[in-house]
């Protein structure tokens, strides 16, 4: 073996002390707080309680169910959404201009969430810039209602989540060899055959990816369903944040994220068996 | 290699020297309470640099109990937010009340502090600003809005707003006829009240617009005309009236919220005597009345009112009668416990169709 030099040491320790001070030192004692629970004396005892609190309040659980199923839901329509444009990107607008629409795409993530959700509250309000515009076209009298009810708390997820659908589904329809949707169309496929049979297959590790990616986003965000979501859009995230924040029952808290982390992680397995993928090609 | 790792090194000390060097003073506070010129001021007064972090109560205990106290010279918690989390978590240290200047204070609101911020022998708090939880209403479109009750008066349906938090389980309360405060001692009791309140609340929630979350999305509800009658804090409420007429903060019928928030100082504090400095200078008249003056809200400095702006006065006359002054519920220190009891029911309310 070969013997490792200062610098191969130089490199290597900040990315050691990276892990372990930041992810795994905290993810330990988050861990082994989960199971600190404070019984009716005060008395703090290791127990499953913070865990099983979550199957045997219907409120929880159910705020988890709607939480993931809107999360599904929301990576289907950001694929279906994106799909149609990564491969416009990628396959009819010439090179030259495809880098400078990426570019276009990015610009959200420049300015952060709040802000997006913020030039939302701005468009979607009542007296917003849509309902005033639809007013003096003399469409409606009455604005629409559309701020704080689902409708905008998926626009807003969707809009902060659909470049990480974009980009890996570009990577993957830019190695899709043009001769074979030539050849297909030669043939006298439809256009929905090439796009089934043809395209969307290729792409997919890069639509898995893509998804993985937008799921987890979605699942864990705060922001936008708190601030976009109105009255009764309670988040998984958000019973996170009121253990830790207002009841200050930091094992509770704890316990949730790991439950949080275990079940979406469940999804995504789940996912991916049942589509047929593999973790490591979908990870390239 | 080794040339480079020490140059590196020594820079690291030089820069950690030279910010040794500077008195600092690590604020944690609302924004707006430490208004920039007042800061400029104490820092040429003193010579200690000032540091300011922006939180809310729950992120300020939370961030304390997360550092075990440390972190920060000052905090300015709201005086019944101090008790219940020092008992278990023991992240203040006792007020040393010879070291601030007691009589630049208004002797009510000072005494009521030590008494609700009492742990054992100690206090814990020194006021600050105080305030009211009242209602923002914008008088034109919602004309007749005056109490708690028409948080759900199916009169406004659809323009109603307030914030998912203690304060609203209170005021339900108060609209509805009871003083929920005078159930602080009896907890089956207390839970009993805030199951109705829950029913109440959601029912009459197909009437509401959205919950607001923070004092910027308070203000923008009812500023962009989603919401018409909303609860608010008086200083909000004033500030709005300046740009629009016809919103204005009103003293509810049932009674106001008052709330005082405090300095405190945090266990771990390093700068103890910064940190009285920094009291004493921030509740020296004038230097409340600069406060007041900009954001609006009561100070607990006795002799600020000479030096408040005309607006000033006429905000407080506009919205307290005499009578609504003496109606003001003023929170009393939260029990151990009641905040778990409450926390739930905020969430099933949320959770509600």
């Amino acid at each position: 073996m070969k013997k490792r030099n200062l610098t191969f040491y130089l490199f290597i320790i900040p990315v050691l002390l990276w892990l372990m001070l930041l992810i795994v030192f905290p993810h330990v004692d988050l861990f082994l707080s989960s199971f600190q629970f404070e019984n009716d004396d005060g008395v703090t005892v290791l127990s499953f309680n913070n865990y099983l609190s979550f199957f045997e309040d219907s409120i929880y659980w159910l705020t988890f169910l709607r939480t993931a199923l809107y999360s599904i839901s929301i990576t289907v329509l950001a694929f279906v959404v994106t799909f149609p444009v990564a491969f416009y990107l990628t396959k009819v607008v010439s090179r030259k201009y495809s880098s400078f629409f990426v570019l276009l795409l990015l610009i959200p993530i420049w300015v952060g969430e709040l802000v997006t959700i913020y030039g939302w509250m701005i468009l979607l309000s009542d007296y917003g810039v849509i309902n005033s515009f639809l007013i003096y076209l003399g469409i409606i009298d009455t604005p629409i209602v559309m701020l704080y009810t689902d409708f905008s708390m998926i626009i807003g997820l969707l809009y902060m989540s659909m470049l990480f659908m974009i980009i890996p589904v570009m990577s993957a329809l830019d190695s899709l060899d043009d001769s074979l949707i030539e050849a297909a169309s030669d043939l006298g496929a439809s256009k929905w055959t090439i796009a089934t049979k043809i395209v969307v297959p290729h792409a997919m590790p890069g639509i898995a990816s893509g998804g993985i990616m937008v799921f987890m986003l979605i699942i864990g965000d705060y922001v936008a369903p708190n601030i976009l979501g109105g009255k009764s859009s309670l988040w998984f995230t958000e019973q996170i944040y009121n253990f830790f924040l207002t009841t200050i029952n930091w094992s509770q808290g704890a316990a949730f994220g790991f439950l949080l982390l275990m079940l979406s992680s469940a999804i995504i397995w789940g996912v991916l068996k049942l589509t047929g993928q593999k973790l490591e090609r979908v990870g390239s | 290699m080794k040339k480079i790792l020490l140059v590196g090194a020594s820079a690291l000390l030089l820069t950690a020297g030279t910010l040794m060097a500077q008195e600092t003073l690590r604020v944690l506070t609302w924004k707006g309470y430490a208004p920039a010129s007042l800061v400029k001021a104490f820092e040429a007064k003193t010579g200690i640099k000032v540091k300011l972090t922006y939180s809310n109560n729950e992120e300020m205990v939370a961030k304390l109990i997360a550092t075990r106290g440390g972190g920060f010279d000052v905090a300015q918690p709201s005086q019944d937010r101090i008790t219940f989390v020092q008992m278990k978590n023991k992240i203040y240290q006792p007020i040393d009340y010879s070291k601030v200047n007691e009589g630049q204070l208004v002797t009510s609101m000072l005494d009521s502090v030590k008494k609700n911020t009492k742990v054992g022998n100690d206090s814990f708090g020194v006021p600050h600003v105080y305030g009211t939880t009242g209602m923002i209403v914008n008088k034109k479109l919602a004309p007749g809005a005056n109490d708690w009750s028409d948080l759900w008066n199916p009169k406004y349906e659809g323009k109603i707003s307030y914030r998912l938090k203690r304060p609203i389980l209170i005021a339900t309360a108060l609209g509805m006829g009871e003083d929920p405060f005078s159930l602080y001692s009896d907890k089956a009791a207390y839970t009993k009240l805030m199951k109705r309140v829950e029913k109440k609340l959601i029912d009459s929630k197909h009437l509401v617009k959205n919950y607001w979350t923070s004092g910027d999305t308070q203000v923008n509800i009812i500023k962009s005309g989603d919401a018409n009658v909303i609860s608010g804090w008086d200083g909000k409420g004033w500030t709005l009236h300046e740009t629009n007429p016809d919103i204005d903060f009103i003293a509810p019928k049932s009674g106001a919220l008052g709330w005082i928030d405090t300095f405190a100082i945090p266990a771990k504090s390093k700068n103890v005597e910064g940190a009285y400095k920094w009291i004493n200078f921030m509740l020296e008249a004038k230097n409340a009345a600069v406060f007041t003056n900009q954001e609006g809200y009561g100070t607990a400095s006795k002799d600020a009112i000479k030096y408040f702006d005309e607006k000033i006065k006429r905000n407080f006359s506009r919205s307290f009668s005499k009578a609504d002054i003496d109606n003001i519920k003023w929170y009393p220190a939260l029990p151990a416990g009641f905040d778990k009891i409450e926390s739930k029911i905020l969430e099933r309310i949320k959770a509600a169709k």
